[in-house]
């Protein structure tokens, strides 16, 4: 399982990179793609929506199974990153470098964990 | 005749031993009489083979047998080739049950992606479904395909057949998705209201084309105003006229549906039908029920499967868009075999001469004083004349073993197929007009 120094994770396997205080990037964990298999499909919300932590805001599809993936803050949806539509399988290959949406305006965070916290967390499962 | 005996005296009585219990009678002790079958239900003598299909006759005999059917609104009477119901009552079709371990039944896979490509060709859209169970449940479901978080009003012309509207409002109230209907002006869906509905909250817009009423609808005018609003277009057809018409990929349609009974099905107390629903591939992970795709198997063979399962109940859950699961196959597998034997030429053939005798039956019965079209404008083989005394005209036919058109307010709702020949047109035409002339 890979994680990356500086990011923030929730329970439910997802990652935030803050840009600046209320400003951020959204993905799932590489442990979490490791689990989910081969993605084929991902749903992703539009841009202008708003996105309350802990709340399902875009779902996954592997070969099996469909899964959701939650806000891990509380925001506006300021940007989605289109490339999943057509290349899902990127999530795969880097979960850190395919980020699912930036966040503005965010206002609240989930619980997250940092880098240290989400492996010991990880390894408890 | 032979008894059905699920099981054997001898297991019956093993099976009360175990249980402890002396007769079947205290098996059931707890069942109040009241709602149990009367004992002599249970112990007739039963009819011999002979009695079985003498009393099946005469009940048959009981059916009216009309020579001229006038009457569509949703069923229409087409010549059926004998070949049809020959091969699709073939018992390897008629034994074959829903495939629980879909590839091992390569057969009923095969038939449903040899329906898929060809209601695909026909109304020009990217992917198909294996079909639901009639044009009712179509629309419904298609309307749901298109409502999200925050679109959930489904806009539905008021010229759709009164049962799409009708299923489309009971999914409606599961799925929390709001029908408004879009008024109708002069047999036609009203533009200028629609422009004042196309609200940000409007998922899709449900025009039938040819509408209700027959008659034609100015689609591209229609889906192009609410293409500008954001709003996906659903066409609900009727097939048999796609071989003359536009399909739904030229229209701009997200999603074209209908109903295959046109195609090789008998009215038959209007059932069963098969519904069919095509979409755009942007569409594809919304489409309800089963998809058969086609792949190769490990030794490289052509082989079929079930696909994009995860948008299906039993695997999303609760998250799932549609709880629907089956399908009508044997209709869908006759209207399969229905449009392979007559190939777009025949189907073209029927539509053209559909629309030929509709018109030459309406231009007769409106020379009968009294008797006129009701709306202006371009129909396919089905019309609306305003007409004295329908249920007199409706009588008068019957008498003769016509179905007269449907009788709606003032009037009544006309249907010509391939199956009418001149005379009898020219004779229902007289019979209308002598009662006409007595009102």
């Amino acid at each position: 399982m890979e994680t990356k120094s500086g990011l923030f994770y929730a329970k439910s396997h997802e990652w935030v990179q803050f840009l600046d205080d209320t400003t951020a990037l959204v993905g799932i964990s590489d442990h979490a793609q490791h689990e989910l298999g081969d993605l084929v499909f991902v749903n992703l919300p539009e841009a202008g929506d708003v996105l309350t932590a802990g709340e399902m805001f875009a779902d996954v599809e592997s070969v099996k199974a469909v899964s959701d993936v939650y806000a891990p803050v509380s925001g506006t949806v300021a940007e989605i990153n289109e490339t999943l539509l057509d290349e899902p399988e990127t999530i795969n290959q880097s979960a850190y470098d395919a980020w699912f949406v930036k966040v503005e305006n965010i206002t609240e965070r989930g619980e997250l964990m940092d880098e240290d916290e989400y492996i010991a967390y990880c390894e408890t499962l | 005749m032979s008894q059905y005996t699920p099981h054997t005296q001898t297991e019956t009585r093993d099976m009360l031993a175990a249980l402890g219990l002396a007769s079947a009678d205290e098996l059931f002790a707890d069942v109040p009489q009241s709602v149990r079958l009367p004992k002599e239900a249970l112990t007739h003598a039963g009819l011999t083979q002979m009695e079985t299909l003498q009393a099946i006759e005469s009940l048959a005999a009981q059916n009216k047998q009309y020579t001229l059917t006038l009457r569509g609104a949703g069923c229409y009477d087409h010549f059926i080739p004998p070949i049809v119901p020959q091969l699709a009552n073939k018992k390897e079709f008629l034994s074959a049950y829903t495939p629980y371990q879909a590839e091992l039944s390569q057969g009923i896979l095969q038939s449903i992606f040899e329906y898929q490509t060809l209601i695909c060709e026909l109304t020009g859209m990217d992917v198909s479904n294996a079909g639901v169970y009639d044009f009712a449940t179509a629309a419904a479901e298609s309307a749901v395909m298109c409502r999200d978080r925050k679109r959930t009003v489904a806009l539905v012309s008021a010229t759709a057949h009164p049962d799409a509207l009708a299923v489309m409002q009971t999914y409606g109230f599961g799925t929390g998705t709001e029908v408004r209907v879009v008024p109708c002006k002069n047999g036609h869906t009203d533009l200028d209201a629609l422009q004042t509905m196309l609200t940000d909250d409007a998922a899709s817009l449900y025009i039938q084309q040819p509408n209700y009423f027959g008659m034609l609808e100015d689609v591209p005018a229609l889906f192009g105003a609410a293409k500008a609003a954001g709003v996906k277009c659903i066409l609900g057809a009727n097939p048999m006229t796609l071989a003359l018409l536009p399909d739904g990929k030229t229209l701009g349609a997200d999603i074209v549906c209908g109903d295959m009974q046109p195609f090789g099905l008998p009215m038959a107390f209007g059932g069963p039908h098969a519904g069919f629903m095509t979409c755009t591939q942007a569409l594809m992970r919304r489409l309800p029920g089963r998809i058969v795709g086609q792949t190769a198997d490990a030794q490289g063979r052509r082989a079929f499967v079930l696909t994009l399962q995860a948008r299906e109940q039993h695997i999303r859950r609760e998250k799932a868009a549609s709880n629907i699961c089956t399908n009508h196959a044997h209709s869908t597998l006759t209207a399969s075999i229905y449009l392979t034997y007559m190939g777009l030429r025949g189907i073209t053939a029927v539509a053209e001469s559909c629309v030929s005798k509709a018109h030459y039956f309406a231009d007769a019965l409106c020379k009968t004083d009294g008797v006129s079209l009701r709306y202006r404008g371009e129909f396919f083989h089905e019309f609306v004349t305003d007409l004295p005394d329908p249920a007199a005209v409706e009588a008068a036919l019957d008498t003769q073993g016509i179905l007269s058109g449907l009788p709606v307010e003032g009037g009544m709702l006309w249907c010509v197929t391939e199956k009418a020949s001149k005379a009898q047109l020219d004779s229902a035409v007289k019979l209308v007009g002598e009662v006409c002339a007595h009102v």
